[in-house]
């Protein structure tokens, strides 16, 4: 008699919807229309210290502006530089605790409390944390640098374009190594051991039973933590803010803390909004890139 | 046998990578304890005299209870808004049959990778002409925008997980989905949930960028604003800064020791299930 869905089961795709509403209207507003109003935003002129020159329409202006504009193209390079230093770092040091926190059968709680605390802590106190161990004279590792050889006395570790960069990647390796860790474990956690246990039984080294038998099963945890942090990290703007600030001069100033100045301090909301635009596609075009070249891994528990 | 120099190997650098991540928070400790003078010989590992004067300091002339108390408020009520909001919803996609699930789920997952800086400029705008910058509804509904999705996400990965027999059950009985989800699924769920609301927590009380600025004076800074504009212009107070970063790690800290099980749930389901 009734040739669509039976009532029941209608009754349930409206209550799913009723479910479902709030939060996604509030997703809606708070997330994606902001988004939206920033596409909008960076295709004018709108500088809050000039408002008599209202906002005119410039189309793509700010986006002119910003490729002849080499503070954005410096930017955008650490940007880049950033995530594909310290993603590979990360992810081989999260691998070796997962491994480590994996074969330990005593004192789990004690290294998993170890390994999360650095996570959790708040990222402003974990930059100043660093600032302060590399201030020259003051700070302790500077102290140890100095006393190995490997930086002359004095040396100041945030007025060298270069060396600045070392307490900003120091850091971002300290504070998210265990999250990777942590999803490396869970990876490691559903690979039978027993795999690993026969392919010694034959005769192969651990080391090589590692490499080819647990490597290969912990691949889709690993794609999908250095997706993860690929993200993070291309959106780099706490560690960089506090630690230096972006110098010396804007030596270590990523994207997002460039789009941060031109908004916030020179109040130039057009072009602010224009270079907030690039971090947000830099991100969109690298998941859209991530996912379609290794989607099968990401996706691959799916039902 | 041969498996001995490679636990050995592996044991030494379990314990070199342990070393390194407490580390810095037992120095961070240390120092903030020593006198501003011994601050600037980096010599001996032991606090050689122990003092309280940076935090007496901190909580005298800083009035440091102030950003705490905007800190717990935001982060607060934020979970506290996020976390039904988005059980509802997860439930929704976790359980009932509706066309598209796949799709909302992977948008809600993309929303929750905004990078923040991408809807600074509107959300300030919206909220100057609200008159809610430097309020506490203006921190916390830009926080709804990383707090919504994220709670979303783990919440349906922590629904999955629970089995569908005692639901059926209850639904046979004849109760309603409604009361099915409030008198069973929500009591199974409590823990995953908890993972949810610590997570969500400890992600406001760690926010940074929107709190920069969106807040415009000390008696709306949260915590970590007010912990970076302690710097001052041409020295900074090593001495107080670290005392407050102390004090902003005891809560976190305190959460990580208690539930540490529940954060690892929190984390693993988020990037496993879905």
């Amino acid at each position: 008699m009734n040739r669509g869905p039976a009532p029941i089961e209608r009754d349930e795709t409206r209550l799913a919807w009723l479910l479902v509403a709030p939060a996604l209207g509030i997703i809606l507003l708070v997330a994606l229309a902001p988004i939206a109003v920033t596409g909008w935003e960076s295709l004018h002129v709108h500088d809050l210290r000039l408002p008599w020159l209202g906002t005119p329409f410039i189309g793509a202006g700010n986006f002119v502006e910003a490729a002849g504009d080499p503070r954005f193209g410096a930017a955008l390079l650490h940007t880049v530089a950033f995530a594909l230093i310290s993603v590979p770092l990360e992810l081989v040091l999260g691998l070796a605790l997962a491994v480590m926190m994996h074969s330990v059968v005593r004192g789990r709680a004690f290294i998993r409390v170890s390994a999360l605390l650095p996570w959790a802590i708040p990222t402003v106190v974990a930059a100043l944390l660093w600032r302060f161990m590399f201030e020259a004279r003051t700070g302790i590792l500077a102290g140890w640098f100095q006393a190995l050889g490997l930086v002359g006395p004095a040396f100041d570790w945030f007025v060298h374009p270069l060396a600045a960069w070392v307490p900003i990647i120091a850091a971002d390796v300290w504070k998210t190594t265990p999250f990777v860790a942590i999803l490396l474990l869970a990876g490691l956690e559903t690979i039978d051991p027993a795999l690993g246990e026969a392919a010694q039984v034959d005769g192969a080294k651990p080391a090589r039973a590692f490499l080819t038998i647990t490597l290969p099963l912990l691949t889709p945890a690993l794609v999908v933590a250095a997706a993860f942090r690929m993200l993070d990290a291309l959106r780099l703007f706490d560690l960089a803010y506090v630690i230096t600030g972006g110098g010396p001069g804007t030596a270590t100033e990523p994207l997002s803390l460039y789009a941060f100045i031109a908004l916030m301090q020179r109040l130039r909301f057009g072009y602010g909004s224009a270079l907030s635009v690039t971090v947000f596609l830099l991100t969109f075009v690298f998941a859209l890139v991530w996912v379609r070249a290794l989607g099968r891994s990401l996706t691959g528990d799916r039902s | 046998m041969s498996a001995r120099p490679s636990a050995v190997v592996l044991g030494a650098a379990g314990a070199l990578l342990l070393a390194a991540s407490l580390f810095p928070i037992y120095w961070m400790l240390a120092a903030s304890l020593m006198p501003e003078s011994r601050l600037f010989e980096s010599g001996p590992l032991l606090p050689a005299a122990v003092t309280f004067e940076h935090y007496r300091a901190l909580f005298g002339e800083r009035d440091f209870l102030v950003p705490i108390r905007n800190s717990l408020l935001v982060s607060g009520l934020t979970t506290i808004v996020a976390v039904p909001v988005a059980a509802l919803c997860a439930y929704a996609l976790a359980r009932l049959r509706m066309r598209g699930k796949s799709v909302l789920l992977a948008f809600v997952l993309a929303v929750s990778m905004f990078p923040q800086i991408s809807i600074v400029p509107p959300l300030y705008l919206i909220l100057r002409d609200l008159r809610l910058l430097n309020t506490y509804p203006g921190l916390v509904l830009p926080y709804l925008t990383f707090s919504m999705p994220l709670a979303i996400w783990l919440l349906t990965g922590f629904f999955r997980q629970l089995p569908r027999d005692l639901e059926e059950a209850a639904m046979l009985d004849g109760a309603t989905r409604i009361r099915t989800l409030r008198d069973v699924v929500l009591p199974l769920a409590a823990p995953g949930v908890a993972s949810t609301a610590i997570l969500i927590f400890l992600y406001c009380w760690n926010e940074f960028l929107f709190a920069l600025s969106f807040t415009l004076g000390p008696e709306r800074y949260t915590v970590p604003v007010a912990i970076m504009l302690f710097r001052g212009r041409y020295q900074v107070p090593w001495g107080e800064v670290l005392a407050a970063a102390v004090i902003a790690t005891i809560p976190v800290a305190l959460l990580v020791l208690a539930c540490q099980r529940r954060i690892v749930a929190g984390l693993t389901v988020g990037a496993t299930k879905g």
